[in-house]
């Protein structure tokens, strides 16, 4: 249809600075604002990478991550290079459903289970089936893209938490399904219970089998750079206009000739999809599979992915899979505890660094908090030495320091619960604060915690890498809660 | 040939309450009809039963011939009528030229896998609907086009958002336009351009419209021909002053006395 047919002659785009404010209503001024005070590391990150093009992008990303295999041992490859790789496809799966669509799925993990057991029954000693992976994985793909069409169809006239409740339920039916139920089949338990699946084969494509380290990682990131490029067009096409416009107002869109409730199954069984083919890979990299891999840490592990990385974008997945992984990595059980305890005290240095302005205020914290440590240590040295008898545990680089600063007792058992408590109660505290009196109360809020740190978490690592990890989630999303790579959306105005 | 649009005895109720009653209303081929009346009067709800998003309890919509009864939203939409809304229902977080291009998505046929491999028929769409929504935003002169391209929707400024809502309307490709206050909210200067812009949508755009409003300087300029309801029923139909002199209209507007007086 002719709509007059010629474009007019667009006007100069004005500078940044001095665009005009007329006609600009003051909420939209505030937006602009707010978004030009993101001056953080993060900010400065995103605003370099807005200049670099996606293809770029994806070029650098495969280029260094090529690499790896060429200067990492064979257990490094696998706990670094082929998890952070799974990672981002789960990632990329998640995104599609919750990051495109908008629709929350508390049950993708169970989509990703889904694949890896298919994957294992049909090539593995369970039943004796041994297909070559030509056959398998695409059939696999298609049946977790029709089981996630198959939750969709139910699912998909419930809104937001109706939905997630949903999905939630069928997320943890499905680790039932393989841990309790196992029917029997053929004289076997299909899923092998608790036990799980074992010695399942490797990818083999036309009789090349993928046996080694290196052979998986290139696989993978084979994979990787073909899902991502594939994902980037489709995001760009009118599916992906479509995913983005009802998620933004599902009647708008659907009068606008989208038809929602099909896009809406479209997302489910594509991100299943994804999801089915990770855990082909997933299982064949791992030689067994057990439910214990498809609970609720994972998904929570990979909605962490996806929100630190900027729900929508897919440089911040590949991103937020790095990042998390790494810290995974880093605080794993076999690492030392100094690991621990050295992201510890740098997670309290960045977050007073970022919040903390003006400069001379930063400074006077530092100087109090460490001044404190030492005077409260000499004192308590000097007045009763059975207070700060302890050994700081495990050593390592900073067990020195921080063993003439913190308050270690020996034989003062209620003393760790004591100082707990009151760090609870100094932190309710400081909330109330505001101002000065705010940054003061800051300094022996502070060194309570490391206190609480060195007497207590350090005797349960385990609960403290949570902790840990849950705290750097925290902050980083304190900092930037549209995620690292994700833009400030805009919901009501 | 029958009317482009067409209400014939057209009923819907919400429980107790009736908000429409028995409406007859036609709207032909290339002409501008206004629908007026006070708040509640139920003019929004026979856009809603006209695009599909609620079903008539009794009656007859028909689009060019072709009755409308149990379509979804979309595929009447894709038969040709398109409409903006009162409340203004952008895509708030996606691009300017986005919203419009997100409205072709009932003309376009590329399927996933086209657009994953970018396929020819993928990319010669997109090119097509890029140069279509361009178009279409720069039916406004210089309010849409060049850097506002690529802002998103909700940095526009209201007059703007309403203009936006008119151009992803036009960019599924509609015969019939059905327009929800496009000037509710705006200053004189920019109702006086809204005026001029629907008669340019018909002129130089070729559209059928029906419009609701509430401003009787714009209902006056773009007329043919001025629908009044009240409590669902029409009123009053006819040219704008026999609607505007019409003794109903004034009382369902004024109350009863100043029908009296006047």
């Amino acid at each position: 249809m002719d709509t007059g047919g010629t474009i007019p002659e667009p006007p100069a785009a004005p500078d940044e600075r001095d665009r005009p404010r007329v006609g600009v209503d003051e909420w939209v001024a505030k937006v602009e604002e707010r978004r030009e005070t993101h001056r953080g590391l993060a900010g400065v990150a995103h605003r370099i990478l807005r200049f670099v093009p996606p293809p770029a992008r994806l070029a650098l990303f495969v280029v260094v991550a090529a690499t790896l295999p060429l200067w990492m041992g064979r257990g490094d490859l696998f706990a670094y290079g082929i998890f952070t790789l799974l990672y981002v496809l789960l990632g990329l799966g998640l995104n599609v459903v919750v990051g495109y669509a908008g629709l929350l799925d508390l049950g993708h993990i169970a989509f990703f289970g889904f694949g890896a057991y298919l994957y294992a029954l049909l090539s593995s000693e369970q039943y004796g089936i041994h297909w070559p992976a030509t056959a398998t994985v695409p059939l696999v793909v298609a049946a977790t893209a029709l089981l996630g069409l198959l939750l969709g169809i139910p699912s998909r006239r419930l809104l937001g938490d109706y939905l997630a409740i949903v999905t939630l339920f069928f997320g943890q039916a499905f680790v039932f399904f393989v841990n309790a139920a196992n029917p029997t089949v053929a004289g076997k338990g299909l899923t092998g219970g608790p036990n799980g699946i074992a010695d399942i084969d490797p990818l083999s494509f036309f009789g090349y089998e993928l046996a080694s380290r290196k052979q998986q990682f290139y696989f993978l990131l084979l994979a990787v750079a073909l899902i991502l490029t594939g994902l980037h067009f489709l995001s760009e096409s009118r599916t992906g206009r479509a995913w983005r416009a009802l998620r933004e107002d599902p009647l708008a869109a659907e009068a606008m000739s989208i038809p929602v409730n099909r896009l809406k199954l479209l997302a489910f069984a594509f991100g299943a999809a994804i999801a089915g083919f990770t855990g082909c890979i997933f299982a064949s990299v791992l030689t067994a599979v057990t439910a214990g891999n498809f609970g609720i840490p994972l998904l929570i592990t990979i909605y962490a992915i996806v929100i630190l990385g900027g729900v929508g974008s897919l440089t911040g997945v590949v991103i937020g899979a790095i990042v998390i992984n790494m810290s995974f990595q880093f605080l794993a059980p076999e690492n030392p505890q100094d690991n621990a305890r050295l992201l510890f005290y740098s997670l309290i240095i960045l977050l007073l660094v970022l919040t903390i302005r003006p400069l001379w205020k930063l400074a006077a914290v530092f100087g109090g908090v460490v001044a404190l440590g030492v005077v409260v240590e000499r004192l308590v040295d000097a007045l009763a030495p059975s207070w700060t008898g302890g050994v700081v545990v495990e050593g390592g680089r900073l067990a020195g320091a921080v063993g003439h600063w913190v308050i270690i007792p020996t034989g003062h058992g209620r003393f760790a619960n004591v100082a707990y408590v009151s760090l609870v109660a100094a932190v309710l505290l400081l909330t109330r604060l505001r101002g000065n009196a705010r940054i003061v109360a800051l300094v022996p809020t502070i060194y309570l915690a490391a206190v609480v740190w060195e007497t207590s978490f350090v005797e349960q690592p385990a609960v403290a890498r949570w902790i840990l990890f849950g705290a750097l989630l925290v902050s980083l999303m304190t900092v930037r809660p549209q995620g690292l790579l994700g833009t400030p959306r805009v919901e009501i105005v | 040939m029958p009317p482009l649009l067409q209400l014939k005895e057209v009923r819907k109720s919400f429980g107790g309450l009736r908000v429409i009653d028995g409406l007859n209303l036609h709207v032909d081929e290339g002409e501008i009809v206004s629908l007026i009346g006070p708040n509640g009067a139920g003019k929004t709800t026979v856009f809603n039963l006209v695009t599909g998003i609620y079903a008539p309890d009794d009656g007859e919509i028909a689009f060019a011939g072709q009755s409308t009864a149990g379509l979804p939203p979309h595929k009447i939409t894709r038969l040709g009528i398109a409409r903006t809304f009162q409340t203004l229902r952008l895509f708030l977080n996606m691009t300017v030229k986005e919203n419009v291009m997100a409205a072709a998505y009932g003309h376009t046929k590329a399927t996933v896998v086209e657009s994953m491999l970018r396929l020819p028929r993928a990319r010669r769409e997109e090119r097509e609907i890029a140069r279509m929504a361009e178009e279409k935003l720069g039916f406004f002169g210089q309010r849409l086009v060049g850097y506002r391209w690529d802002q998103p929707a909700y940095s526009l400024s209201y007059a703007n958002r309403r203009r936006l809502e008119i151009a992803r309307a036009m960019g599924s490709n509609p015969r019939l336009l059905l327009l929800d206050e496009p000037a509710a909210g705006m200053n004189p200067a920019e109702t006086h351009e809204m005026t001029e812009l629907i008669g340019r949508l018909r002129t130089d755009g070729g559209y059928t419209i029906l419009v609701i409003e509430h401003d009787m300087h714009v209902v006056e300029g773009i007329s043919d021909r001025v629908v009044a309801l009240d409590h669902g029923v029409k009123i009053a139909e006819g040219s704008f002053e026999q609607v505007a002199t019409n003794e109903l209209v004034v009382e369902a507007y004024l109350g009863l006395k100043a029908a009296e007086a006047g």
